[in-house]
């Protein structure tokens, strides 16, 4: 299998790798570099669970080539948290018990935080269809809902 | 998974490449990197193409081109396409739309392929580097297509003129139990003097309702005017059996849908 050189910025650093030709964003991030925050759940693009963030746009990691992103600025959850404090939508899940198992968690506030970047002050029905493509199994979609318009309300009030 | 991308900045050398056994076209991947991920041995080599053009969208006056690699997300946001983007947004959540292209869908067998199910309703024609074809005779032989589609042009509606629904179990982003799209015009007494309508997950792949088309001409939108038209809604249909409905439920329930859609 042929290698083929990729370069992008994962969370604000340079990566240089090289990969076998074919290689999903997801195996490259998680098997290569070791960013596992990006989950495989299903691989068809169903489940939201490798969620990622490609150049500001919401994108599925297990669906793109990771020698597709030659040049991209890639936001991965792992890349959230600054000098050790969560981001706002971590510390919302976590104090709203949205998050049971995990498994979905990274997906969701990937998610959640391409809304909060395009419509800080988004309604309950903007939510919903934001993280309409992210399938939970186990903690009900509702606290996820309240904790994502609580970290929007922090950042509101943030700002004011 | 094993494959290998080959890149080509012409539609011309892509095509080319794509002749060889085991290849195929890479647009947004949802179809064929899905594929892969689920076991197709079939698709040893992808192929791409990164010619500008694929990715705009012109639109002159009525007229419009959208092309091939042009995703959901761009159609939903484009400020000339409003009346299209309900249907753009119908194709799955957020970060499929981001992916997903008019290209692709295309080709995405049922319960999939609701853009396509709007743009047969619009009559769109589809380009290729082989030329254009009307997209109810591409999709016929959608399979045995051996040239890379490069773009779909259409007439955009008058306004108000262009309806679509997609019926889904799963809110508010599930795949389809149906999708129906309709182009309609109304001559100035109110009667419809043309009617395009194209059903989705009602066979393998988007369809015309003709006989449905022609029993509303000349019919007003009311209940009474309407009902020669439900009565017929099914007349040619082959719907898919999935996990979402089965093709009983969705010759049963696509009267009462398209009824809603003729006369909101």
């Amino acid at each position: 299998m042929a290698k083929v050189p990729v370069q992008f910025t994962l969370n604000g650093a340079e990566k240089a790798e090289f990969i076998d030709s074919g290689t999903t964003l997801l195996h490259a991030l998680r098997d290569k570099i070791g960013d596992t925050s990006p989950k495989g759940g299903c691989h068809q693009g169903t489940c939201g669970a490798c969620s990622v963030i490609i150049d500001g746009e919401l994108r599925l990691s297990c669906l793109t080539l990771a020698e597709t992103c030659n040049g991209a600025a890639i936001t991965t959850t792992s890349g959230l948290s600054q000098g050790g404090v969560l981001h706002p939508l971590q510390r919302a899940f976590l104090d709203a018990f949205a998050t049971q198992c995990g498994f979905c968690t990274p997906g969701m506030i990937i998610a959640a935080k391409v809304l909060l970047d395009h419509t800080p002050d988004p309604s309950r029905d903007e939510v919903v269809e934001a993280l309409s493509g992210n399938i939970c199994r186990c903690t009900g979609y509702e606290p996820i809902i309240q904790a994502v318009l609580t970290a929007a309300r922090s950042n509101s009030q943030n700002a004011a | 998974m094993a494959l290998a991308l080959q890149n080509f900045s012409t539609v011309k050398d892509a095509n080319a490449a794509l002749k060889a056994a085991g290849t195929r076209y890479l647009g947004g991947g949802t179809l064929v990197v899905r594929a892969a991920n689920e076991g197709d041995v079939s698709v040893s080599s992808l192929i791409r193409s990164t010619e500008p053009a694929l990715s705009a969208i012109t639109v002159s006056g009525s007229e419009v081109r959208i092309g091939a690699s042009v995703t959901m997300a761009a159609i939903a946001r484009h400020p000339d396409l409003t009346s299209l983007s309900h249907a753009a947004r119908a194709v799955g959540g957020p970060a499929i739309r981001n992916m997903a292209t008019v290209g692709g869908n295309l080709f995405a067998p049922a319960p999939y392929g609701d853009f396509t199910v709007a743009l047969l309703a619009l009559e769109a024609v589809v380009g290729t580097d082989d030329g254009e074809v009307p997209i109810e005779a591409f999709l016929a032989k959608r399979e045995s297509n051996h040239a890379i589609v490069t773009s779909v042009d259409f007439s955009l509606p008058v306004d108000g003129g262009f309806r679509f629904l997609k019926v889904s179990r799963v809110k508010p982003k599930g795949v389809s139990v149906l999708s129906i799209a309709a182009v309609l015009e109304q001559a100035p007494d109110g009667t419809v003097s043309s009617a395009h309508i194209a059903l989705g997950c009602m066979a393998d792949r988007p369809m015309r309702a003709k006989a449905a088309e022609k029993a509303l001409l000349g019919r007003k939108l009311t209940s009474d005017g309407i009902a020669p038209a439900l009565a017929v809604a099914s007349d040619g249909t082959s719907p898919i059996t999935d996990p979402i409905a089965s093709a009983w439920y969705r010759n049963e329930v696509l009267p009462v849908h398209l009824g809603r859609l003729l006369l909101a």
